[in-house]
């Protein structure tokens, strides 16, 4: 694998970019090495949408620059789409004509030979398990079935960058599954991948790099293993009696100094520690008993993506009840 | 992962291997090569405009619908009451206008069909193919051509066998065929550009309604001399009108007129050829600028 830090495949400086009175991008940088996956997280109107058909040429900056496999995306948009796959938010495929031929056309329309773009298509239906549906209209589809058409559709030449944007909502465990593992294989084969995602489990497994955008800017960025070590130590204490949750409560916000939250049903409260007070669990444990606690069980490990974006945006990445964490901290 | 690594980015012939920079083995491309693909990228989504009616042969039989209403409507009931001067009789008047709807109807399925493309994101993923852009237009374009010449030979079959005729000669039939064509290429450009812009479909499918009373403030039905003086002013100088007499007078049903006549009717050909120049000169510039700066 070339990671080429000299030479990253996306690079993004300073990016601007308004719809009217909507500010989308305010000031957006962002690299994305060769051979990586870069996992883009935001809540809802972060602005990753818009960076990402910024990034296919699709809109024009307002200002800053961008560049995809070393092309301006402004100045040289044919030579950034030569080497480009995109599948967008929603599904973007002719309904009215077969699968197969949907592949065929954007085969043709990326400039291969007819019978090289038939080939490719006939390999890519085998591969991506809608062979038995190519050759029935996209209008029957299940909107899976379109979902994965439409992902491969961005597959067609082999692309030095793709950008998938949440290539995995609505879809089945299963389906999910297959994609994380195209986008594995790819990206072994030397793509570059930027991807949206709502879901942290996903950005966790699948990317090198995340990278947080809030309010159009980037907001935290690194290895998924590095914002979570930033963000200090996750702390969990299960108890008998739902009484004592107050007690512990106060137990954990002495040590960890971050604010505790508390689910009754669960009979339990969690906290993330302040980043540079590691949680010792003998310590835990003594204060807890020093305390009158009776703790059933007792779990300390890192913190998961959702506190890193909750630590982070102030807000849940799903739309899960929390209570608040420390406010925002940026690593 | 062999099926994967099958393709080179943008059918370039170096092994596959994705390298970030421009040293990635793609050659730029040339002027000749550029021409080379405009043409085979127009070829291509007409190919995806034939396609999809392959898959819908219905579309074609329901284009004719609203022309055979027209027909019963008003060559047989209001027709039947109608005079019109001369000797011809009124359904032989008729015919051509009815002709006329087929290119005028080229409008709708172009506007809907390019607005929906934009609502589902189909014009997005051409988009970020390394396409061009007024190629990918002009072939759409085209294969409505095709398949309206299939619908308009049609209606033709049905005019011959209700016993319309064409008196002015082949040669002079076949201009009015190219000049009927040529004003649905026009129409096509106009319904994609206004489509293009629109952007979406439901809204697309209610203007389309309005191309029903532009059609008829003009001579497609009856005459204008009788039309009140403002109301025939529009109706002479809309390019419909013009088209409907060029058709009548190339296929030799035309009537003589009662009072004076504008000049868009006294030259339909010439006006014909004006307004089609004009509509392409104002909408392919629009369609093409549309479709390339769409959401930005
Ligand atoms: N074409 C547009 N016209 C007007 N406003 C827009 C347009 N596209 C995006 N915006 C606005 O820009 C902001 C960023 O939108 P964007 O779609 O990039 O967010 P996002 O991070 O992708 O959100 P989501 O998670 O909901 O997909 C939002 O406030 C949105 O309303
Ligand atoms: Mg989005």
């Amino acid at each position: 694998m070339s990671h080429s830090p000299d030479h990253p495949a996306i690079e993004v400086h300073g990016v601007h970019k308004r719809f009217g009175a909507t500010t989308a991008l305010r000031g957006l940088d962002l690299a994305v090495s060769a051979g990586t996956v870069c996992g883009l997280l935001g809540p809802n109107g972060a602005g990753k949408t818009t960076a990402t058909r910024i990034l296919a040429t699709l809109t024009r900056p307002d200002a800053g620059r961008a560049q995809v496999a070393g092309f301006d995306v402004v100045s040289q948009p044919d030579e950034v789409r030569r080497r480009i796959g995109f599948a967008g938010q929603h599904a973007a495929v002719e309904e009215g004509i077969t699968g197969r031929d949907n592949l065929y056309l954007i085969g043709r329309l990326h400039h291969l030979g007819a019978r090289r773009a038939r080939r490719r298509a006939d390999e890519l239906l085998e591969r991506f398990g809608l062979h038995d549906a190519a050759d029935r209209l996209v209008r029957g589809y299940s909107g899976g079935m379109r979902r994965r058409l439409d992902l491969i559709a961005s597959l067609v030449i082999r692309p030095a960058v793709l950008f998938l944007d949440e290539p995995t909502t609505g879809l089945d465990p299963r389906s999910r599954g297959d994609i994380w593992e195209i986008v594995r294989e790819l990206v072994a084969d030397g793509t570059t991948v930027l991807l949206t995602t709502q879901y942290l489990d996903e950005a966790d497994r699948l990317a090198d790099d995340i990278a947080v955008l809030d309010h159009g800017r980037l907001i935290a960025s690194g290895p998924p293993e590095a914002l979570k070590a930033a963000i200090g130590t996750r702390v969990e204490v299960t108890l008998a009696d739902t009484a004592q949750l107050p007690t512990a409560a106060a137990v954990l916000a002495a040590l960890t100094g971050g604010e505790p939250t508390r689910d009754e049903a669960e009979r339990r409260v969690g906290a993330v520690s302040v980043p540079g007070r590691p949680v010792a669990l003998p310590r835990l444990i003594r204060d807890l008993d020093a305390s009158g606690v009776q703790a059933q069980d007792v779990a300390l490990g890192h913190p998961s993506l959702d506190d890193v974006f909750l630590a982070l945006t102030g807000r849940a990445a799903t739309d899960e009840p929390t209570t608040g964490l420390a406010p925002a901290v940026t690593p | 992962m062999s099926t994967l690594a099958g393709s080179t980015p943008g059918g370039g012939n170096l092994p596959g291997r994705s390298v970030a920079g421009p040293g990635d083995g793609l050659a730029p491309i040339s002027l000749a090569g550029r021409a080379r693909f405009a043409m085979s990228d127009a070829w291509t989504l007409a190919l995806r405009v034939l396609l999809y009616y392959r898959h819908s042969p219905g579309l074609i039989v329901a284009s004719l619908a609203a022309p055979l209403a027209m027909l019963v409507v008003f060559g047989y009931i209001f027709g039947s009451a109608m005079r019109v001067p001369g000797e011809a009789g009124y359904r032989d008047y008729l015919m051509p206008g009815l002709f006329t709807l087929i290119a005028v109807n080229g409008i709708m399925p172009s506007m809907t069909g390019a607005a929906r493309d934009v609502g589902r994101g189909v014009t997005d993923r051409l988009r970020t193919l390394p396409i061009s852009r007024s190629a990918a237009l002009f072939g759409q374009t085209v294969a409505d051509l095709a398949v309206s010449a299939v619908v308009l030979a049609l209606l033709l079959g049905m005019g011959l066998a209700l016993g319309w005729r064409a008196h002015d000669g082949l040669a002079s039939a076949a201009a009015a065929v190219a000049l009927l064509l040529l004003f649905r290429f026009v129409t096509n450009w106009i319904g994609i550009g206004l489509g293009l812009v629109i952007g979406r479909e439901d809204t697309a499918a209610q203007l389309s309604v309005l191309v029903f009373p532009l059609a008829m403030v003009t001579n497609v039905f009856v005459p204008t001399g009788g039309m009140p003086g403002w109301l025939r002013v529009i109706a002479d100088w809309n390019p419909i009108s013009a088209v409907a007499a060029a058709a009548r007078d190339l296929f030799g049903n035309e009537v003589p007129s009662t009072s004076a006549v504008a000049w868009p009717l006294e030259h339909p050909v010439a006006a014909t050829l004006a307004w089609s120049a004009l509509l392409l000169a104002v909408f392919v510039p629009l369609a093409v600028r549309a479709f390339t700066t769409h959401g930005r």
